[in-house]
């Protein structure tokens, strides 16, 4: 018998009865009056920052620091002037270690946690999305939900190969409980809202 | 004293570290407490934690059928082991096969319970833990002492000192933002030199074949968006049915953990990155058995966030070493006799029993209620000592005798402040009174 | 109404005046009291000690002990949560033990729920609760620190007709004291460790007595309390609300 079939065994012996499964949709989960501001406080909560667009893109990511000290650039979304790596060309994500800002589009946003449901992130060379120093995160207003319930009622799961949340910059607390921002990822966060 | 009776005595006998590890991890309780009250609904979250996990357990051969024809729809290599050292020998064949002598790893209690770095280590793998907590408990070659925050027990101090010995850093060098951005540098290099890495699974998602891996650092991430290889290493009760059921978990994972509405990264692996490969092992080790008994198989639903151990006042007053065993507190207490019921027989018994970790607990184990039950399971095992078994034995045939009761009563007030016990070592009797209640109510109901 | 007092083995023989405290109380309400002279010991130290088969008898024998009475109340949580909850996994289907757990309440939440008395009286002083564990997160006399559910707290409501009592402001509301039972014993270190705790907590809100449910609980802080030659008195619920009553 393969460990498979003794295990799948093992566990049929253990007769368990039948216990039903919740329906979920039945929960009345967090709402808020204002979504967006919500979002914005969440965001900042967990140590990001949140800008409202107003202009062009570009003219919101000129008052990041972080994206104007950068001197490589990788931008997984249209408009970003400053962007200077073509992931598409990148053969080995290896030579990604010294990207210094990465701007992701982000499906969705939730209220709840101030996370973004990131699918576009260059597939083979995602590692830019964690190897930058500084991340930022275009997310539509139109797309903020207000809990986690509502985001997984939206996407669509599964993303091929890879997909995640992604709530704020890195952080640990594993020396002493000191929060420090910027752990092994990102150091720092900022989410656009655009209109 | 052995077990952890003694290691806890030790721990006590440090006053001022004994203080320091409390406040230290009742902070985190308190931060759980917060981020409870954003959650109105938490009560009915919690609820729905448990019943969704109790569903997927009493269908659990299905779940993992699907779990499994789903995950190699998507492109990756499902495995199974039954048993600790299968699953070693699986991850590093598997490491063997692609001549892998450097392995980056993110957490995973499993992997600790399997002993999974020391078997590599031994088969020529350099095994280099890649969450900082478990980087620095590696590098002082001891466990985590708590699952979350594995080196909650020292001091930034000692950290520094670590740091100064093992990356070069200044002596003397405490801050913690410092010390971090050392590890990140030294980490960094070990994510672009790693032929392989290694993740956990918080959750694995039977209907779409997804394994769902949380951390804060960003370390899992970058351990396997590099290297050419993702092995995830999972327990059968990482199932969960949906994504539609995945987001109650999610909700009351971090908060229940460090307080964080989520962590900073959730990543959802679904097949391996293009060019790249992912292989799953599914482990038993134990995990079918205890689903054969009944009033321990809730221990399963477990999403080990630690707030169990936050709450509990023996673990923080004890520290997670004193315990053992690579899962500390009231959950490591009722998951380690089922693995072996002698040498863990006094976990159940570092316990006070107040119920604070079912309460907290966001998946409603009935933890308190299992440690009450293992109680007895040890002693229907003969494994409890034979002359707790004969002061029980006694105590019960003078109380089942009101006559006998009423003579040892007599004679413990008599007698007992004169006899040197136990109880007395650190704390004074009651004043003995001259007559018992039941003396004085006879006295009330004759003079009526 | 009449009530059975279930008296616990500790009370009977050494804090006698929290039996009579509490019969002198259950009849300022209106019951009459009866004291089933064979009880003895509802078996918790020995089931607490993973002996069950010892406990089984003894929870037999308060079975009938009791079985002619409607109401059973005793002034301890951990003695009430033995008989309500724990019972069962020593007796599962005894259908004496279903009549058992039906009748039997610890003293707060009979007085509480049952009589529905909200004593009036006085006792002017700065007064520390201290939760005991069985009686708020199993039989649930108050809502506690871990649930986000309404608070409230059957004790404190005893308390609010009750002139010049005021309830100390602890940092840890409902920490265990440490005794646990055989625990007290067993792990030691730890366990005193947590009770000096709580009476550190008590001294910086500065309780100038503390009370509780369960004379377990405060057999333990006492003892530890004496020891250190500290001056906070202990007095259990049923003695403060019979003082104050009087």
């Amino acid at each position: 018998m393969s460990a498979r079939d003794e295990i799948l065994a093992a566990i049929r012996t253990a007769t368990l009865a039948a216990a039903p499964l919740p329906d979920v949709g039945r929960l009345e989960a967090v709402r808020y009056p204002d979504i967006r501001d919500r979002f914005a406080r969440s965001v900042v909560e967990v140590g990001g920052r949140c800008i409202a667009v107003e202009g062009s893109l570009e003219e919101a990511l000129a008052t990041v620091p972080e994206y104007l000290a950068a001197k490589k650039v990788v931008s997984l979304v249209d408009g970003v002037s400053r962007a200077n790596v073509d992931l598409l060309a990148v053969s080995d994500p290896h030579q990604l270690h010294d990207v210094d800002f990465c701007v992701l589009a982000a499906e969705l946003g939730v209220a709840e946690n101030g996370a973004c449901w990131i699918v576009h992130h260059g597939g083979a060379n995602r590692a830019a999305a964690f190897l930058t120093q500084h991340l930022a995160v275009v997310v539509p207003a139109a797309s903020l939900v207000h809990n986690l319930h509502e985001a997984y009622e939206r996407i669509l799961i599964p993303s091929p190969g890879f997909a995640m949340w992604l709530s704020g910059p890195s952080k640990t607390a594993d020396i002493e409980q000191a929060l420090v921002i910027g752990a092994h990822g990102a150091r720092s966060c900022t989410v656009l809202v655009t209109p | 004293m052995t077990g952890h009776a003694g290691r806890a005595a030790a721990f006590v006998g440090n006053g001022a570290r004994l203080h320091w590890h409390d406040q230290a991890v009742w902070f985190v309780r308190n931060k759980r407490d917060v981020a409870r009250g954003f959650i109105p609904e938490w009560e009915e979250l919690r609820s729905l934690g448990s019943q969704i996990k109790a569903h997927t357990l009493s269908r659990l051969p299905e779940y993992l059928e699907q779990f499994e024809r789903n995950a190699a729809a998507a492109g990756a290599k499902v495995h199974w082991a039954r048993d600790a050292e299968e699953h070693n020998r699986i991850v590093h064949g598997l490491l063997r096969e692609r001549r892998v002598t450097r392995l980056v790893k993110s957490k995973s209690m499993l992997t600790e319970e399997c002993h999974l770095n020391e078997y590599l280590e031994a088969h020529g793998v350099e095994v280099v833990d890649t969450d900082l907590g478990e980087r620095i408990v590696q590098f002082r070659r001891e466990p985590p002492s708590h699952i979350v925050m594995p080196a909650i027990h020292l001091k930034k101090e000692e950290i520094g000192e670590l740091f100064h010995e093992r990356l070069g850093t200044p002596a003397g060098l405490s801050d913690p933002r410092e010390l971090t951005e050392a590890a990140r540098v030294h980490l960094r290099e070990k994510f672009l030199e790693a032929q392989a890495g290694l993740t956990g699974v918080n959750f694995a998602i039977a209907s779409t074949g997804g394994v769902v891996v949380c951390t804060n650092e960003g370390n899992a991430d970058l351990g396997t968006s590099l290297p050419p290889l993702h092995i995830a290493c999972m327990g059968v009760e990482k199932l969960v049915p949906s994504p539609r059921e995945l987001a109650v978990f999610l909700r009351l994972l971090a908060r229940s953990a460090t307080g964080q509405p989520i962590t900073t990264y959730t990543s959802h692996f679904h097949g391996p990155r293009p060019g790249a490969q992912m292989h799953i092992v599914i482990v038993d080790h134990g995990r079918s058995r205890i689903l054969g008994r009944p009033e321990f198989r809730n221990a399963l639903k477990c999403i080990r966030c630690a707030a169990c151990l936050n709450t509990c006042p023996v673990y923080r007053r004890s520290g997670g070493h004193s315990y053992g065993v690579a899962v500390a507190g009231p959950i490591g207490s009722v998951l380690a006799p089922h693995v072996d019921a002698k040498k863990h027989a006094g976990l159940p018994f570092a316990s006070s029993l107040c119920g604070s970790c079912s309460d907290v607990c966001p998946v409603r184990i009935d933890l308190h209620h299992q440690l009450f039950a293992w109680r007895g399971e040890l002693a229907r095992r003969g494994l409890l000592s034979w002359h707790k078994r004969l002061v029980s034995r006694v105590a019960a045939w003078v109380l089942a005798r009101t006559w006998a009761y009423r003579i040892a009563g007599k004679l413990l007030r008599v007698f007992g402040p004169h006899v040197p016990n136990p109880w007395t070592r650190q704390r004074d009797l009651p004043p003995m009174p001259r007559q018992s209640f039941r003396a004085q109510w006879r006295k009330r109901v004759r003079a009526r | 109404m009449d009530v059975a007092l279930f008296v616990p083995c500790y009370v009977d023989q050494l804090y006698p005046q929290v039996g009579l405290a509490t019969a002198a109380l259950l009849e300022r309400y209106g019951a009459t009291v009866h004291f089933p002279e064979a009880q003895t010991c509802c078996g918790q130290p020995m089931a607490n000690s993973g002996f069950f088969d010892d406990a089984r008898g003894l929870a037999r024998k308060m079975i009938e002990v009791f079985a002619p009475y409607e109401h059973v109340v005793c002034p301890s949580g951990s003695c009430t949560s033995m008989v309500r909850n724990h019972y069962p996994d020593l007796l599962p289907d005894d259908p004496g033990l279903v009549a058992l757990r039906g009748k039997t309440f610890e003293l707060c939440e009979f007085l509480h729920d049952v009589l529905r008395v909200r004593p009036q009286g006085r006792f002017g002083h700065k007064v520390g609760l201290h939760q005991s564990c069985h009686a708020l997160r199993e039989l649930r006399l108050g809502s506690g620190s871990e649930r986000l559910v309404a608070p409230f707290s059957k004790i404190r409501a005893l308390f609010e007709g009750i002139e010049g009592l005021e309830l100390s402001r602890l940092d840890r509301t409902d920490e265990c004291c440490g005794f646990g039972g055989t625990f007290a014993l067993a792990e030691e270190a730890v366990s005193c460790a947590m009770g000096r705790d709580r009476i550190a907590d008590h001294e910086r809100a500065g309780s100038e007595m503390i009370t509780g449910a369960d004379v377990s609980c405060l057999m333990h802080l006492e003892g530890l309390i004496r020891r250190e030659g500290k001056k906070l008195r202990v007095l259990h619920v049923a003695e403060l609300l019979e003082e104050a009553t009087r």
